[in-house]
């Protein structure tokens, strides 16, 4: 009997998926023994016609990491969501977005130029990247932008949800573990459009930081200031993204010493990740008076960054106006 | 948008998040007094102004709302004793929120409303429309843009 057949893509993203998946070290092996790896641009050479040249519904599993910010982007989507069976979000940015879908607060054209025309950017004549392109040789094209950066799921069906910034190697495992089950026949498929690798709580269910109900008078960063070990950071002021991020990273970032990110992303059942985290952060604030709420609020210098630093994509209202404007 | 001919004959839709004591009857009282206002409004019944949550204005706004009205009672008068300052804190900065995502602050409105102040809820009502206006619609759609060719194709001056 011939083996599975596992695929791997990264659009937008930076490839730590990738190397998260390389982390969980000798469970690799088990990888290699139950799947026929047949498409994983950063691991093996295969070309996307190799996989056009696949029947419909030939690879088993798909895991997609990376944000839709290209029509060649687009197209892979949509082409490995029609050879796959189960195309799994793999990771914050195929989930909602994250880093690459800050890009959202700004035009396409601030982007392009803040890429190719800054100050240290060697480029005197001023060059832009044209998409087609006529050479004596014939035509060449290279990818178009898109105006937003769009999440895995606004663009084809999704199977399954996996978040983190990465997925932390244990929780990889754990569902590598699982589909192997599954395709030995010993366990079954969550239902479609779990999420997967991950809690069902938030950070702060986790964390180990003691919680005592206290309210501030004051944001501060953390950089700057003596924070105490034990207490919630939040409490000391410090914008600590918790309350509203999935659990599953056992507090990693708290239980260090730092604030939470919110790389899991929106805790079970929270529709605007934002939204969520704006109210835990008012309802620290101590005072009912309007121009004191405003001074204190004067501290959280960047809050539509800081609440949806991983989610902006994915969130309901999904790129500031300028940018989606800028596809009008 | 400045104040064009578009924007004068412009009808703004505005969800109005209303509490269930006090800005609700406020509402009530306008009608049963029989006092004319903006019809642009569409009330929404909370039972307090603290039950709030921003996702219920960022849904609005994702929507097709081109405004959004928060209203409850006077503080110190809420019915459940602070809630009304909680939904101040979070409207504070929600509207921070809404500015950096590029959502005019004049497009969200504040308003305290006793359920004796019909008189007041509906000026107040017509102000804001008036507020809007000339903002025109806002017409959220940001899946919807096409590939854009422009910024990335621009010609490069020799």
């Amino acid at each position: 009997m011939s083996k599975p057949k596992f695929a791997m893509y990264w659009a937008a993203s930076c490839g730590g998926c990738e190397i998260a998946v390389l982390n969980i070290h000798e469970k690799i092996l088990d990888v290699d023994a139950n799947f026929e790896v047949v498409f994983w641009p950063v691991a093996m050479d295969a070309k996307y016609k190799d996989v056009e040249a696949m029947e419909d519904g030939s690879i088993l599993l798909t895991l997609w990491n990376g944000g839709i910010r290209n029509d060649e982007n687009e197209h892979l989507a949509k082409l490995l969501r029609r050879k796959s069976q189960i195309l799994v979000a793999f990771g914050s940015c195929a989930c909602e977005g994250c880093i690459p879908g800050l890009a959202n607060f700004s035009p396409l054209k601030e982007i392009v130029d803040t890429a190719f025309s800054t100050l240290s950017t060697d480029n005197p004549d001023n060059v832009r990247p044209q998409p087609h392109y006529e050479m004596p040789e014939g035509a060449i094209h290279i990818p178009t932008l898109l105006p937003v950066l769009k999440t895995l799921d606004q663009v084809v069906d999704v199977d399954y949800y996996m978040p983190g910034c990465p997925p932390e190697s244990h929780q990889i495992a754990a569902v590598i573990d699982l589909v192997i089950q599954v395709v030995q026949g010993k366990a079954q498929l969550p239902p479609k459009g779990a999420v997967i690798g991950a809690g069902n709580s938030t950070v702060c269910d986790e964390c180990p930081r003691k919680r005592n109900v206290k309210t501030i008078k004051e944001f501060g960063r953390i950089q700057l200031m003596q924070a105490d070990p034990e207490l919630c950071l939040l409490e000391q002021g410090i914008p600590c993204n918790g309350p509203a991020t999935r659990s599953g990273c056992n507090a990693r970032c708290p239980s260090a010493g730092a604030q939470c990110i919110g790389c899991y992303g929106p805790a079970e059942g929270v529709v605007d990740y934002g939204a969520r985290l704006l109210s835990a952060f008012a309802s620290v604030i101590d005072s009912n008076d309007p121009a004191e709420i405003d001074r204190i609020l004067d501290g959280l210098v960047d809050p539509a960054g800081q609440f949806y630093r991983f989610n902006l994509a994915g969130s309901l209202l999904r790129a500031a106006k300028p940018a989606w404007k800028s596809g009008d | 948008m400045t104040d064009t001919p578009e924007t004068q004959t412009f009808e703004p839709v505005i969800i109005g998040f209303t509490c269930n004591w006090c800005s609700y009857r406020a509402a009530d009282m306008a009608g049963t007094a029989r006092m004319k206002y903006a019809p642009n409004v569409r009330l929404i019944r909370l039972m307090c102004s603290g039950r709030l949550d921003p996702t219920f204005v960022l849904k609005a706004f994702a929507g097709g709302a081109d405004a959004v009205l928060v209203s409850g009672c006077h503080p110190g008068d809420c019915h459940y004793i602070n809630q009304n300052y909680k939904m101040l804190r979070r409207f504070h900065l929600l509207k921070r929120v809404l500015q950096q995502m590029g959502i005019e602050p004049e497009r969200i409105k504040l308003l305290w409303a006793s359920a004796a102040e019909g008189a007041i809820f509906a000026e107040e009502i017509n102000k804001f429309v008036e507020q809007v206006r000339p903002l025109g619609p806002l017409n959220w759609k940001p899946g919807n843009g096409a590939q854009v060719e422009a910024p990335v194709h621009e010609e490069v001056p020799a």
